[in-house]
Order: structure tokens, then sequence, then C-alpha cells
């Protein structure tokens, strides 16, 4: 039995479903029921159209069990017997069910669990594992959400912009345990691309796959980080970085620009060059520019700038740039460090780093902020 | 989503408002002390935001090496002036503001003639795994 296939098949099984007008929950017991019935009936049967097949046995499922005569129409199908494959769709059912897991009502995280769950068709325990949650957690927030959407209508899409955020948290996620869900993203995507064409859908593809494409030399063996400029350029994936830069410049070439493609522009940037000093600075700031005009002058975005400015006009113009920002911002210190120490003040840049490494999110950034600190207080001792 | 600990301590923080040792407690108080803090776990765990819980013994001891080819040194139980932790609950949630507003409801826990204990809790992220993108 090809499990792969199956999980291929459980998401487009579920959305005509719903399309329907199945409640969402009641159409995914169905679609459980009858991947239970395909792995009885298939090893010895195999279908002719596996689709078609879990479609049908699906819909006879939802219907069984709503209807109150559920025992009798039970008897009534001979399910060995292989059903007509259901009608082809004329819409694309699995679209839609992209807008529903990704619906406003729902709050991020549940909205990621259930489009991992329904889209992606992990199983709850593959979801759990990754956000290191109890199995038991996950069950109660995909149930949770699955009630909040279950008496949504789908007759229209909802916003693309809703279900590219989602899809990017589950790729900002990272890497944790069996299931790696920045590849889960990159899959999704891919699979959101092929059906919808839309620049920012292209642009948030390009975006994930120039990042994934320096994985590989982000981490030391040990696990520690290793900065963008001292990277082994080396065990970037050209592949992956040629796929998206491709994306992007088709989607660019439209001319709707969006957060998506500014951001790619910048990742494509880093990725062109060959090494960290030829890095075309200024063409990255006027990127930034750019995408600070598209998010209303975020001031993530200006802080990201500033570090651009200092590598483009010299560290003392990226101050400069810092210094018109809340000092309170994530990171804020990390760059201000940064920029001291290419500045020259190495006593001032240590005290930052530390304090940095005080504030860091992470164990990684901590660690890497520290070693920073530490080099640096080694090197005015001596 | 991030995940929070909620730190109970014996000593070390604080005292609470209502702050009467759980020994001069009645059964009853001590009953509905628990139970509020089992009803509250059980109610994260329906809105997925419960990850673990634990409590811990009072008694404790400090341990450290000692040199080659010795045990190692005990101090024995805690001295009195030593931080003890009680337990501990790790939440998974939305935001700050909702680790917060959810430490302050398990510190309404009732204790002595009934009333919220309004003891201190300690509330402290996790650090977590890098995200994937940062430069």
């Amino acid at each position: 039995m090809d499990e792969t296939l199956l999980r291929s098949l459980t998401p487009g099984v579920l959305a005509v479903l719903v399309r329907r007008g199945a409640d969402f929950a009641a159409a995914e017991d169905a679609v459980q029921d009858a991947l239970v019935e395909a792995l009885r009936v298939w090893p010895a049967d195999p279908p002719r159209d596996p689709r078609g097949w879990l479609t049908t046995v699906a819909w006879r499922k939802f219907l069984d069990t709503t209807r109150a005569a559920a025992s009798r129409r039970r008897r009534e199908y001979r399910v060995e017997e292989e059903p007509a494959p259901g009608p082809a769709p004329a819409v694309d059912d699995t679209l839609q069910l992209y807008f529903l897991c990704a619906h406003p009502s729902l709050t991020p995280a549940s909205a990621v669990a259930l489009t991992l769950r329904a889209v992606g068709g992990l199983t709850t325990r593959q979801i759990a594992a990754a956000y290191l949650v109890p199995e038991a957690t996950m069950a109660q927030r995909i149930s949770r959400a699955k009630r909040t959407v279950s008496g949504v209508r789908f007759d229209r899409p909802g916003e693309v912009a809703t279900v590219l955020r989602v899809l990017y948290l589950v790729f900002n996620e990272g890497y944790s345990g069996d299931v790696d869900l920045a590849a889960e993203a990159i899959r999704l995507t891919r699979r959101l691309a092929a059906r919808i064409d839309h620049p920012e859908v292209a642009g948030l593809l390009a975006l994930m796959l120039l990042h994934h494409a320096r994985r590989a030399a982000r981490t030391a063996a040990d696990g520690s980080l290793v900065p963008l400029t001292e990277q082994d350029r080396g065990r970037w994936d050209t592949t992956l970085i040629a796929e998206g830069v491709g994306i992007l410049q088709a989607a660019l070439a439209r001319d709707r620009l969006g957060e998506f493609q500014a951001q790619a522009a910048i990742a494509a940037l880093h990725a062109d060059a060959p090494t960290a000093g030829e890095t075309d600075w200024p063409q990255i700031v006027e990127w930034y520019d750019e995408l600070a005009r598209l998010t209303d002058d975020s001031p993530v975005v200006r802080l990201n700038r500033a570090v651009a400015v200092g590598e483009a006009d010299g560290p003392r113009a990226g101050l400069a740039a810092l210094a018109a920002l809340d000092a309170s911002l994530p990171r804020h210190t990390a760059v201000a460090a940064y920029l001291h120490e290419r500045d020259g003040d190495l006593a001032t840049a240590a005290r930052l780093y530390a304090e940095a490494a005080h504030r860091a999110p992470n164990l990684a950034e901590r660690d890497h902020l520290t070693r920073r600190a530490a080099r640096l207080n080694a090197r005015r001792d001596r | 989503m991030a995940k929070y600990l909620l730190l109970k301590h014996y000593r070390g923080a604080p005292a609470a408002v209502n702050d009467v040792p759980m020994d001069r407690w009645s059964p009853e108080e001590i009953t509905a002390h628990m139970g509020y803090m089992n009803d509250f776990a059980a109610r994260l765990e329906k809105t997925g935001e419960f990850v673990e819980g634990q409590a811990l013994a009072p008694e404790g001891a400090w341990v450290r090496y000692d040199g080659e080819g010795r045990p190692p040194v005990t101090d024995g139980p805690f001295a009195e002036t030593k931080d003890l932790i009680a337990g501990w609950m790790i939440i998974d949630v939305d935001s700050y503001e909702r680790a917060v507003e959810l430490a302050g409801e398990l510190s309404a826990a009732p204790g002595a003639g009934g009333r919220p204990i309004h003891e201190w809790l300690e509330v402290r992220p996790f650090l977590t795994a890098p995200p994937t993108i940062t430069e």
C-alpha cells in the first residue's frame, strides 16, 4: 500500500466533501473511514481510479453517518465491489480547502494546525511532535479549529494573503523532529502555486526556496549558527537558488509587487553574490525601501534596512539609521553591536553583544552572540 | 505560539497576599485549592494550550563534584534561606499577554478561608529553535 499516494489524495477527497456541503469535522471522519476501507480492500483489488474510489467511498461513509437509516444503507452498499469513480470536479476543491483552513476566524496557531492536518495530510501525532506539544493538546487544537469553521460555507475563495501568512508561519517554524516543517511548507506552497496564478504566491515560493537553499550552510556541525557572511557558499543548493530566482523573475515581470516578492528579491541578491564581499548592498537597500513602503514602515524592515545601509554606506551610516528606531525592538541591540564592531569600537560592541545575548529568543542565537562578545573581550584583553 | 513556564515557589518569591502556610488550612481548603489547579489544567488542555505540569517535593539536596575518584558532595536538605520550587506548568499560547492572563488566573487559586491566595508566579519564556529565516 502506497502511503504517500494516500496522503497526497486525502486533501482532495476531503475538499470534495466539504464543497458538496459536508460539515468539516464529519467530512474528515468520513475520509478517515474511507482510508481504512482502502487499506482493507486495495491490496487485493486495487482501484483503477484511486481518487475517484476514495471520494465515492468517503461520500457514502458521510451519508451513512448523517442519515438515520445508516445501518440499512450500509447493508445495501457492497464495498468490495469497486464503486464508479466520482465525477471529475470542475473547480479546484483543494484550493477551497486552503482558504477554509486559513479562515480569519481562526487563531494563527489553529490555522497552522488545521492546514497541516487537512491540506498537508499529516497526522495529529506528527503535528504535535513538530510543535513539541502533547498529542492530546494538538488534537484539541485541531478539533476546536474544525468546530470554528464548521458553519463556514465556501462559495468563493477568501483572502490569498491570509493563506500565504499561514504557510509562511509553517515555514518559519524551521526544523524540529520527524516532520520538516520548512519542507512541508514548500510542498504546500508549490501545490498552491500550481493552482493559483498570483504574483505573491510565486513570491512566497521563491522566498522559501531561496532561504531553503542556504539551510545546510546556516549551521555548523555542532548546531551553532553561521552568519551569512561566514557561510560556505559551496554548500548552498544552486538548483533551488536557480528555481527560486526563475520564479521570482517571472513574478516581478508582472509588475504587481508585494511583500513576499520584495523579500525574495533581497534573498536573491544574497544568493547571487559569489562571496559575501561581492554582495550588491546598494540594491538591497533599495529593496528594503520598497519593502518599507509595502509594509507601512514596519520597524522590523527598517531595522534590517539599517544593517544593509551599514554595509552599503559604512557602519556610521548604519548607526545613524539605527538611531531613529526604538531600542526595544527585537535584535536592535544585536544590530547595534555588529555596527559598532565594524566601526572599530570593540568595547561598546562587546558590551552590546552580551546584552543582546541576554535577550536572544533562542539558544543558537544566544550562544552565537555570547561567543562574539567573548571573542571581542579576549581580543581587548591581550 | 510560544511556550512559557509558570513557576510556583515554596520560598524565594515575594509573599502571597493571603499568606497562610498550607499546613494551617482546613482539609477542605486544600481540596478546593488542588481542585482549582486540576480544573485549570483540564481547561487549558481543551483550549489546546496545555503542555505539561508537575509538582515537586519540598525536600531536595545540593550536589557537587568533589574531585576524581571521590563521591559527589551533598549539603543535605535545602537550608532555610534557599529558593524552593514547588512545581510548574508549561503552556503554549498565542502571546505573552495570554501567558500573563493565565498566570493571573492560576494565582487566584483559593487558599485559607476559601479566598484567593494571590501568590506570585514566575512567568518565563522558553528559548525556541531558531526560525528558518533570520537574515
